[in-house]
């Protein structure tokens, strides 16, 4: 597990290394470009998916949705949320 | 410059976060299962995905009324990884098994998750006579054109021209459209979407969970492994690119009474070059659904 936060809009991405497979869907269709492969192989020998770039982040939740081993997701910040309200 | 906005920016790494993460459909699933057997960048896991998120959020059936039953092939194991009341049911008869559950139990939901091979090669009898009879049922069918499982024969789904295992020059017969056989048999609700568009799909599918009757739901899914590579497709991004290309939204009005327009078009060499997408079919004023006329009968003869 691998998590990121957002400088600025607080939220969360998580990438569970354990569970991707590598077949690059959330990096190619993310608008931003923010994802890329990793360097490191994972225990099954594929080269994971990392947020490489989190600064670019719009929160469109194109990964999660994209992702079909549930392995790239939004964490939300509820408590900064429920403040700016 | 470029080059230099493309560096690994790992500052943002946060070491110990104040809570543990989870999915949001973490609490839906099956731990000991995940990670799927399915191959990297499969449609399937997509509509596992979309059919979570359409029972968590879009539709307020309670979780302990929803059923999932499957068949046998990739699609099959969708059950085994979902953590709700199910059934593995046997090759090409998940559709008679949802029925005993509906009639027995009315207020259960019954969601037959399964594929092209199994609900429409060998299940086609049992899919057109639940559809005649107006079950209470919701049917997502996972459309990959081909047999995957078993190696990649060519399925009542694979298109003409396409080339398969079985079919080494390109198919000669003619494929089912099978919104088409869904709604000429009686189906109430008909509705078909790519994977590529996840949130339009799992709305649809949260309208069928919430319409009364027999509701048909087709993806159109990738399989790169068999069907992309011998049709040079390239990989699952590529597919996913092609229908996001390929996919043409349409809804009642569009088709008339014309349901050709509905085909799936596919050329050699390129590949699907038009999807109608979209609901196709939604009977506002719904015939009564086949458990209720059962209460019915036993009432009259009391």
């Amino acid at each position: 597990m691998e998590v990121h936060q957002h400088p600025e809009k607080k939220h969360y991405i998580i990438t569970d290394e354990s569970r991707c497979k590598g077949c690059g869907l959330c990096i190619e269709f993310c608008p931003k470009d923010c994802l890329g492969y990793s360097v490191e192989i994972n225990e099954k020998g594929w080269r994971v998916s990392k947020m490489h770039r989190m600064k670019d982040c719009i929160k469109c939740y194109m990964c999660e949705r994209m992702c079909p081993d549930f392995a790239i997701f939004i964490g939300e910040n509820t408590k900064e949320e429920g403040a700016k309200d | 410059m470029a080059e230099q906005s493309k560096k690994i920016d790992k500052s943002t790494i946060i070491e110990k976060p104040i809570k543990e993460f989870q999915h949001p459909q973490e609490s839906l699933l099956r731990k000991k299962a995940i990670p799927t057997i399915y191959c990297p960048g499969c449609g399937i896991g997509t509509t596992i995905n979309a059919f979570l998120e359409a029972i968590s959020k879009y539709c307020q059936i309670p979780h302990d009324q929803i059923f999932v039953v499957s068949g046998i092939g990739c699609t099959g194991r969708a059950s085994g990884y979902v953590n709700l009341d199910g059934f593995h049911a046997i090759h090409g008869r998940a559709i008679p098994f949802a029925s005993g559950v509906e009639i027995a139990k009315p207020p259960m939901k019954p969601v037959i998750i399964s594929g092209d091979g199994d609900l429409f090669s060998i299940g086609l009898g049992h899919f057109a006579h639940a559809a005649r009879r107006n079950i209470d049922m919701t049917v997502i069918c996972v459309n990959n054109a081909i047999y995957g499982l078993t190696g990649g024969q060519d399925a009542p789904t694979t298109p003409v021209g396409a080339k398969s295992r079985t079919t080494p020059y390109g198919k000669i017969s003619f494929p089912f459209n099978l919104s088409h056989i869904a709604i000429a048999n009686g189906a109430t609700f008909c509705a078909r979407y790519t994977v590529y568009e996840y949130v339009q799909l799992s709305k649809a599918i949260a309208r069928g969970m919430n319409h009364q009757g027999f509701s048909f739901i087709e993806v159109i899914s990738n399989c790169h492994v068999h069907f992309g590579r011998r049709n040079n497709l390239g990989d699952a991004i590529a597919m996913r690119q092609m229908f996001k290309k390929a996919r043409k939204r349409m809804n009642e009005k569009d088709i008339g009474l014309d349901i050709h327009k509905t085909d799936i078009i596919f050329e050699a060499g390129k590949g699907f070059t038009k999807i109608p997408t979209g609901i196709f079919l939604e009977e506002r004023d719904e015939p009564e659904e086949f458990s209720e006329r059962i209460i019915d009968a036993y009432e009259f003869i009391k």
